[in-house]
């Protein structure tokens, strides 16, 4: 798909299996990706599709069951081949992940303060009062109020929207040229959502950073994205800009996610719905995995073999025998 | 007892709500110290009066810690009113027939509710058919009628019972599991269906589907529905008319098209500027609300909403908003909009 000439991040046939005695889940299945320095790429699917695990492997962050292949690059190093010294290096200095449920991505029994000023010590080797003063520099970059006295307190004393900020300040501790989002705003409430959104979108701007942000919400993706991979069983079934995409997806599966996410204006009407649910992931797709639900399903071609990434215009791509090019 | 087959008549007459409620207070005292008094008071629900009309979708919207799942299980009486009355088709909730009431189990009967998490709301040891026919069983069904009965409805729900009746809830996906568990409200024939963010933790694609069955079940079993949900756009879509809360109070109420087309309230405005667009070409540059909603333990004095208000002023502080009336059942708790209030924008929005 697009290719930038040194990509932060550049995934190449990625594909995770998770391997027990008695069964096997295929929940990734050859991911290629790009990240361009500076851009924001979301990742969009639904419960089961792979984009928290794909997030997950780019920071080797996944349980030993996880069988990873393929190739993983971030700003030019190559995350699989690297020992456990050096990946604690990497976790935390070029990556940083901010979590969903801030509750359980903070430690219970340390200050705020000490959180992000342990991430400092550790990365930039600083004494305890550099990062006491870096750590009130990040908590007011990430605009939380008083942010003084919140040096000192713990988590459970700030309320939902304040805890999401104090992590994305521990996150962001010690200037990480790549930063991954697992739905970091899905728990919280609407009008602190828009908050934590437009906060990481200028602060990305200000730092240049890139970002890769799963979501399951398409609204989301509408509000922080430049670039949109939807992944479906594992896959990324179509990727382009993002307006591009919202305006006219190429592939059926965004098509109709997009025809089921209720918006205004469809009051009494019915809403399209795809029929069915996704595959069970225990045998590795060998035909288009959306074929059972797609409305223009082609039978022996679409079941037998995985279709290959089309592209129509320069910076799309589709994984559907209908896409032309 | 009446039997649960018989046909509940509409007692009050179309032009009666299904559900009255008037002054509804719900307080949780925090125990503390050491002789554990009561050191604080959540006011979860204060104050709350509306009505739910027959065979209408009421949408309550709200923030988390507004007390709309409070207010949800005190429609269901799985809590006791602090204060407050409950008058369900001209009956009083709770009160001794001999007196014009309805008992606690007829009323249950009547009312039934589908909660968020499908799963933790079905027993895991029970085949689903049989979830679905324990309350009727309860209620005085023969055995083989009440499985008969979770038959039908499992099949009204869009699952073949042949294929689906024996299974148990691991056995099912998220959705098929929310089908089941809006079979199991509907088990008892009740007349009102409390539906607290049944469709929040589906994906969108499955969100579509339980949406148009729950719109055909309400046609076709005749029903009245309660919609929670922090979901703007499905509440917009199914409701035919919202409830806004904040902090434990109503903020706005009214028919959907008036609320989403004309929100009076400054906090539904932000409320429904802060749905994400999907057009990245009309992306916000500022939040519409800075902060945290506060914590309901000391809630602010005077209007709720004012220490997140753009249009604060000393009147806001001094003085709990009424509800103002804006004509065509659209309410506002507003300073702005009540044209008396002393507030400076007053005067200029009741013109």
């Amino acid at each position: 798909m697009s290719a930038p000439a040194t990509p932060l991040m550049r995934l190449r046939d990625l594909s995770v299996r998770f391997v027990s005695r008695d069964s096997t889940v295929h929940a990734v299945n050859g991911v290629d990706l790009d990240l361009a320095t500076g851009e924001v790429l979301c990742i969009l699917g639904e419960s089961g599709s792979g984009k928290s695990v794909t997030l997950r492997a780019l920071m080797r962050l996944l349980p030993r069951t996880a069988r990873v292949e393929g190739t993983i690059e971030v700003a030019g190093r190559d995350v699989q081949a690297m020992d456990e010294g050096a990946l604690q290096d990497f976790r935390g200095g070029d990556v940083a992940m901010i979590f969903q449920e801030p509750m359980t991505a903070l430690d219970p029994v340390f200050t705020i303060g000490q959180q992000i000023g342990e991430t400092v010590r550790r990365h930039e080797k600083a004494s305890r009062r550099e990062a006491d003063a870096r750590a009130l520099e990040l908590l007011e970059l990430v605009q939380i109020p008083s942010a003084k006295r919140r040096l000192a307190a713990y988590p459970h004393e700030l309320s939902g929207g304040l805890r999401q900020r104090a992590m994305i300040a521990v996150a962001l501790a010690c200037r990480p040229k790549l930063l991954l989002a697992d739905e970091p705003t899905t728990a919280l409430d609407a009008t602190v959502q828009i908050q934590v959104l437009l906060l990481l979108r200028k602060l990305q701007e200000q730092m240049g950073m890139g970002v890769v942000f799963v979501t399951h919400d398409l609204g989301v993706a509408g509000e922080i994205a430049d670039r949109v991979a939807v992944m479906y069983a594992g896959k990324v079934v179509e990727e382009g800009p993002v307006g591009a995409l919202m305006g006219g997806p190429l592939h059926p599966y965004p098509r109709g996610l997009l025809g089921a996410t209720v918006h205004a204006g469809m009051r009494g009407k019915r809403l399209t719905t795809i029929p069915g649910a996704p595959p069970s992931l225990e045998r590795a797709p060998t035909g288009c995995p959306f074929a059972p639900r797609c409305p223009e399903v082609e039978e022996p071609a679409c079941t037998a073999a995985v279709p290959a990434p089309r592209s129509p215009v320069p910076g799309r791509a589709a994984r559907c025998i209908h896409v032309p090019g | 007892m009446t039997p649960p087959d018989t046909d509940i008549l509409d007692r009050g007459g179309p032009g009666q709500p299904l559900l009255a409620l008037a002054g509804l207070r719900k307080h949780f005292p925090i125990k503390g110290g050491l002789f554990g008094r009561t050191v604080a008071t959540v006011r979860a629900v204060d104050d709350v009066s509306f009505a739910v009309r027959k065979g209408e979708t009421l949408g309550i919207v709200g923030e988390s810690g507004c007390g709309k799942s409070t207010t949800a299980r005190l429609l269901m009486r799985l809590l006791d009113l602090d204060a407050g009355s409950m008058v369900f088709d001209g009956e009083g909730v709770g009160q001794d027939s001999q007196t014009g009431g309805i008992g606690l189990k007829e009323y249950r009967r009547q009312v039934q509710m589908v909660f968020q998490d499908s799963y933790a709301s079905l027993n895991p040891r029970l085949p689903i058919e049989d979830s679905i026919a324990f309350a009727p069983r309860v209620h005085g069904l023969p055995g083989g009628e009440a499985r008969e009965r979770a038959r039908e409805l499992l099949a009204a729900v869009g699952l073949a019972p042949a294929q689906f009746a024996r299974r148990y809830p691991h056995e099912l996906s998220g959705g098929q599991r929310q089908r089941v568990n809006i079979a199991r409200a509907l088990a008892l024939r009740p007349r009102l269906v409390l539906l607290d963010e049944p469709v929040s933790a589906l994906d969108k694609s499955v969100e579509a589907q339980v949406l148009n069955l729950l719109v055909d079940l309400k046609e076709r079993f005749g029903l009245t529905y309660v919609f929670i949900s922090h979901d703007l756009n499905v509440v917009q879509y199914i409701s035919d008319r919202v409830l806004v809360m904040y902090l434990g109070e109503v903020a706005e109420i009214g028919p959907v098209d008036s609320i989403y087309e004309r929100p009076a309230h400054p906090y539904t405005r932000a409320l429904l500027a802060s749905r994400p667009s999907m057009d990245p070409a009309r992306r916000r540059t500022e939040p519409p609300l800075t902060g945290d909603p506060p914590n309901p333990i000391n809630p602010p004095s005077g209007c709720r909403f004012r220490t997140r208000c753009p249009h604060a002023e000393p009147v806001c502080a001094e003085r709990a908003p009424v509800a103002a009336d804006l004509g065509g059942g659209h309410l506002a708790r507003c300073h702005m909009a009540d044209p008396g209030s002393g507030h400076s924008q007053a005067a200029r929005l009741a013109a």
